[in-house]
């Protein structure tokens, strides 16, 4: 093959035909962006070399079938991070705007209706001296918090957009997801230890406190919700609600699961680990500076994977109900979003009304209530499945 | 009933029992409105000891009023509890005058009175708002300094501030109230008779509010009048005793209004006290007003009074938005007094901290101490 101009290097080939292509027969949205980047970004560098040394090998290698793939999964991380991270300041802003409206106040008003508040807060928080408190047990307290941000970012980018933008297409997506998300809680009980605070010890015990209270009820449902597709994989499920969503067969597991994943997102009304009026911050006590910023962040994507589990199961992913396909395979990307922040929507509007709970009573609530009601929908949806329904 | 049986349990077997621990809240912590410190010793989450350190905030308030001549005072009373300036500054006019052996004109009287109530319905809101932030709500926080703002802004109208009111006169009231206070006052408190359902319903239809307080800081009618409290506080376990109906005051038996009273002694009968409170509080300001609207514009409201107090002493009390206040004066017949004591119903409540919060649990302490309504300004003089 002859290189003479640049766009002989720049070629667009399709990535379905690449033998490296990771992601097996599911053609992948944000991995084509990601592969065309790459190969402007390389082919320009392979035509710049090629222009200096020409006849080198550096050029070929650089826009090999192997080499283009490698870096367009780079530039798939940045991608599918950034998007997630958006999202994310994009709950941030509504939920100040919207408490701020619900306590009859404005809310954050710098820049684009508030919206750069979060970019000052960010740059505030990292400009912030990075203290350490004297005796702590140092290895733990900088572990515990890096991995309780590092997981929340990781669910919070493993959720599915839709069926063309995704990470990993798992058999089991969804107990993944789960497992991830339940090891949060480990973290911070370890953290409250290393802290050398008597607010984060309590803090620590309190996140486990209530880690048994939702957790089991939080699995139960989705094993219901698996139960009834048939699939653990996470577009199974999603497409098994084309038309009816799930919301219809489990409707007590919806009003339940959406406490429950308040629970889990640590939210008010059950933000018991780090509750202000009597903890100071909770478990959070002595994180300063970035760390402190780095946390509230993980907390916002925390919230945004419980929309999405919300979303996923219930309300019928990115599928709009009773439309053709070809107005459904236009942005279902943005109607995923739209409906996660529906949810988070509904979760602001628990904060800005309830009153943060006791510890004995998330216990009582999650056993006595959540419990049980998460059986009778699994009995419920048994019925259905052994009736014909579904 | 939760908290108890874990007790329980844990007295009978030994096995259970891990080591306690004092934590110390405060002085600077959210839950301590003001700098005081509440030392609690807990045993896991549930509170086995506690123990009020105050005097963080000790001036030297009744020393600095022996240097300064009467009327130099009523500024400085008004710095007691930036919350409840007004029945401060009311409470030593009134010492003052009981000295001299004179009284206000009627007109006077009732303006104290609606200066009074609307101090009073001022200070609840303060206390619900804090109380919405111990629960970890804000929504009730900034309702309830919403509706503030507009008594505030009836301060303004009235006497041209809007905390450190400095209104009170020995012999009367500073000015006539004004054209404006006079055209807002109606409006304002029918407005706000309104808007508080607004809070109410936010706070009492909600199950987790009510669970929250429902059950927790009880206090037996005997406890209480043993421990000294006054005020809210007080009614709330069922003890029938208001100053401003049982021991009157200015034109308080003139005035058609009643006195809540609750028999479970937890911190919800205390919320529902203060919040009937002020609806009262309302019905006071509406009968006061039309009362100074028929004595008539050029009525008096001041009298000129001698600079000297009479040597001899005189105590006065009333009816301040957290409890009974009182002042003990004694005068050597010079322009400035001998002694000038205050007894703060804050001080007295605060001791009761321990029988309120040992065997609840540790989120329930900033709940339960909301309820008296701390002031640290008073407290420590």
């Amino acid at each position: 093959m002859a290189y003479k101009s640049i766009l002989d290097w720049i070629t667009f080939g399709n990535i379905m035909e690449n033998p490296w292509y990771p992601f097996g027969d599911l053609y992948n949205l944000p991995f084509d962006i990601s592969y065309k980047l790459w190969e402007i970004i390389g082919g320009a560098l392979a035509w710049l070399i090629n222009l200096l040394l020409p006849g080198n090998p550096v050029s070929t290698w650089l826009v090999a079938d192997g080499t283009s793939v490698g870096g367009a999964l780079l530039i798939f991380m940045i991608v599918i991070f950034l998007v997630v991270f958006i999202c994310t300041l994009l709950s941030l802003w509504m939920e100040r705007k919207v408490l701020g409206r619900l306590m009859d106040r404005r809310g954050t008003m710098i820049g684009l209706k508030g919206f750069l508040q979060c970019v000052a807060d960010g740059l505030k928080t990292f400009l912030k001296e990075n203290t350490l408190p004297k005796k702590i047990d140092k290895m733990t307290y900088m572990w515990t918090v890096a991995l309780v941000i590092g997981v929340s970012v990781l669910i919070a980018c493993m959720i599915p957009l839709s069926g063309r933008w995704f990470v990993v297409n798992y058999e089991t997506g969804l107990l993944i997801i789960m497992a991830f998300f339940a090891l949060a809680p480990f973290l911070i009980l370890v953290s409250g230890w290393a802290q050398n605070n008597k607010y984060s010890l309590i803090g620590g015990m309190r996140a486990a406190e209530l880690m048994i209270s939702y957790e089991i009820p939080i699995l139960i449902m989705i094993m219901t919700g698996c139960f009834l597709a048939g699939s653990f994989n996470i577009g199974d499920i999603v497409n098994a609600q084309r038309d009816i969503w799930y919301i219809v067969p489990m409707a007590i597991g919806f009003v339940t699961f959406i406490f429950c994943a308040t629970a889990e997102a640590e939210r008010t009304p059950f933000d018991i680990a780090e509750a202000e009026a009597e903890l100071v911050e909770g478990w959070q006590t002595e994180y300063a500076g970035m760390k402190w910023g780095l946390i509230m962040l993980a907390e916002y994507f925390r919230g945004y994977v419980s929309c999405a589990m919300i979303v996923i199961l219930f309300l019928g992913g990115w599928n709009i109900p009773f439309v053709s396909d070809n107005v459904n395979n236009l942005v279902p990307e943005l109607v995923f979003l739209a409906k996660v922040w529906l949810v988070f929507f509904v979760m602001i509007l628990m904060r800005g009304a309830f009153a943060r709970v006791r510890t004995d009573q998330i216990v009582n609530i999650g056993w006595k209530v959540f419990m049980p009601l998460s059986v009778l929908n699994f009995v419920i949806v048994l019925l259905l499945k052994a009736g014909g329904i579904y | 009933m939760m908290e108890r049986n874990l007790l329980d349990i844990r007295a009978e077997s030994d096995e259970l029992t891990t080591d306690k621990m004092w934590v110390i809240m405060g002085p600077q912590h959210p839950f301590s409105h003001g700098l005081w410190t509440l030392k609690v010793e807990l045993d896991g989450e549930i509170v086995t000891d506690a123990e009020p350190i105050i005097g963080y905030l000790h001036r030297g308030w009744e020393k600095e009023c022996e240097n300064r001549d009467y009327p130099k005072i009523i500024p400085m009373t008004d710095r007691l509890c930036y919350a409840a300036s007004m029945t401060y500054s009311h409470l030593y006019c009134m010492t003052v005058e009981k000295a001299l052996g004179i009284e206000v004109p009627e007109k006077a009287q009732y303006l104290r009175v609606v200066a009074d109530e609307i101090c009073r319905i001022s200070s609840h809101l303060m206390w619900l708002a804090a109380v919405g932030t111990d629960l970890g709500n804000l929504t009730v926080f900034l309702w309830s300094m919403r509706e503030r703002e507009y008594w505030m802004d009836l301060f303004v109208r009235l006497c041209g501030a809007r905390m450190t009111t400095n209104y009170p006169r020995i012999g009367g009231v500073r000015n006539d109230i004004t054209e404006l206070f006079d055209r807002d006052v109606d409006r304002c408190t029918e407005r706000f008779e309104k808007a508080l359902w607004d809070i109410i319903a936010l706070v009492d239809d909600s199950s987790i509010f009510v669970s929250r307080m429902k059950g927790t800081g009880v206090l037996t009618r005997e406890q209480c009048v043993n421990l000294g409290i006054t005020g809210p506080a007080m009614r709330g376990t069922g003890v029938d005793f208001d100053i401003r109906r049982d021991d009157p005051y200015e034109v308080y038996d003139k005035l058609d209004f009643e006195v809540p009273v609750l028999n479970d002694g937890d911190s919800y009968s205390r919320y529902l006290v203060r919040v009937e409170e002020l609806f009262q509080s309302c019905r006071l300001i509406k009968q006061a007003m039309q009362k100074i609207r028929s004595i008539g514009k050029n009525a008096p409201y001041r009298l000129k009074v001698p600079s000297k107090v009479p040597a001899g002493t005189a105590m006065c009390r009333l009816e301040d938005p957290r409890g009974e206040s009182m002042m003990y004066l004694v005068s050597d017949g010079t322009e400035k007094p001998y002694r000038l004591k205050v007894r703060s119903p804050i001080f007295v409540n605060v001791s009761a901290a321990k029988p309120l919060v040992v065997g609840s649990r540790v989120a329930d302490v900033p709940v339960i101490m909301a309820m008296i309504d701390m002031c640290l300004g008073e407290t420590d003089r």
